[in-house]
């Protein structure tokens, strides 16, 4: 029992932290390039919140696994050791696209957190809370940046059409009944991974609505992220993080 | 071996590098110290947001002052639990935000909105008025928003609610 517990909490860290690390990456390759300045520093401040959010989940993961460190895990892993989803990966597109992907990582990432909090170790509980107040924000941010391109001019309505073209292949790892989501019932009593998809499908659709975006249904593309199989996008991602700590292993500052 | 009450007189002087006019405890960060049997000095911070990049600057600034009190062997916890919250800050620090040109947090961070809930009324920090509106929602640090005032027109962080 405690073994199935510890392996839920070591799955779930890696998968949490995984995602915010390589989100936090893409996200920051924006820095220098927003189309203005105020949101420039908008995506900016929510990649320095997912990289502050993957240092706490993968300190943790560190820690089950018997004394890692949160660098041993960022720069130290190769891509099949990886745990996010193939979303988080893929290329920024152009600012509908990054605020698309980031719209349904956001609604995501909210309902997941909302039932984390519950969770009976008290280290996830804790390190959910803290990221559901940033989450909060990020959510509203990316909603109305969807709402206001979609239902926009007729160009930006296009142009977030054709994002949720590139986007929505992605989708659906997002909305699977995979075992490291539903092995959270060891951890949180009465945990049931229906209820974040039903939540993600209620946001989605809220600010779809809103937006005038279709969401004509789409094949799935499906490729477990989360048991390490990746895109080739993973792999030049860590080739610029983790260039630094591998070829300077002391180099500090 | 200085006493705890030393200790925390002396970490009034390390403040937000960000924000310079607010220390760790008017901020809320400054969540407790320890001192073990053994002597050991423990002390025990909260970070604002998960990322906030001031956080290794103040453990730094800690351990400065600390060790000119000749205490050498401290140890810095962070705590994540319970969350760092702006409810936490005193009035008195709301009051060092106003004058320094921040529009302090207004209400509680309890008050949940809606998802598209109305924008928060706020208070321009230099002619006192309320016809202002929000530019952007992240402002120059992960704990501020930009606003505008309508009135005198001029740009202003506001530090929003968490
Ligand atoms: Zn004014």
């Amino acid at each position: 029992m405690e073994q199935e517990k510890q392996k839920a909490a070591l799955n779930l860290s890696l998968v949490m932290g995984d995602n915010a690390l390589i989100l936090g990456h893409r996200l920051s390759e924006w820095c220098g390039h927003g189309p203005i300045l105020e949101q420039d520093i908008a995506l900016s401040n929510i990649a320095l919140d997912l990289i502050g959010q993957a240092r706490l989940w993968l300190s943790h993961a560190g820690k089950l696994q018997g004394g890692k460190s949160e660098d041993d895990l960022a720069y130290h892993r190769d891509v099949f050791d990886f745990h996010n989803f193939q979303m988080v990966e893929t290329p920024n597109g152009h600012w509908g696209t990054t605020l698309l992907r980031q719209f349904v990582y956001d609604a995501w990432h909210h309902a997941m957190l909302q039932k984390l909090v519950l969770a009976q170790d008290e280290d996830i509980a804790g390190i959910a809370r803290k990221s559901l107040k940033e989450v909060n924000y990020h959510l509203r941010w990316s909603s109305e940046w969807v709402i206001r391109l979609g239902d926009g001019t007729e160009e930006s309505g296009a142009k977030m059409q054709e994002a949720y073209a590139d986007v929505w292949p992605y989708v659906g790892e997002l909305l699977q009944k995979d075992t490291w989501l539903t092995e959270l019932e060891q951890l949180i009593p009465g945990f049931q991974a229906d209820e974040i998809i039903s939540l993600w499908w209620k946001t989605v659709r809220e600010v779809f609505s809103q937006a005038n975006l279709s969401s004509e249904p789409m094949d799935w593309l499906y490729r477990k992220g989360h048991l390490g199989h990746h895109t080739e996008h993973l792999g030049y991602i860590l080739a610029e993080m983790q260039f630094l700590p591998r070829a300077y292993p002391d180099a500090t500052w | 071996m200085a006493s705890l009450e030393t200790i925390e007189q002396a970490l009034e002087k390390v403040k937000d590098p960000e924000i310079p006019v607010l220390t760790i405890k008017d901020l809320g960060v400054l969540r407790g110290l320890e001192r073990s049997l053994d002597g050991k000095l423990k002390v025990i911070i909260t970070p604002t947001y998960s990322g906030c990049p001031a956080m290794y600057t103040i453990e730094q600034q800690i351990k400065q002052v600390l060790s000119r009190l000749g205490e050498d062997a401290v140890s810095i916890e962070t705590r994540l639990d319970p969350a760092w919250t702006t409810d936490w800050m005193t009035e008195e620090a709301k009051q060092k935000l106003q004058d320094f040109g921040i529009a302090p947090p207004e209400g509680s961070s309890a008050d949940k909105r809606a998802l598209f809930g109305e924008e928060r009324q706020v208070t321009c920090p230099y002619c006192k008025s309320r016809n202002t509106f929000m530019k952007s929602q992240f402002g120059s640090t992960a704990c501020k928003s930009l606003y505008q005032c309508k009135d005198c027109g001029e740009p202003f962080d506001y530090f929003k609610c968490l």
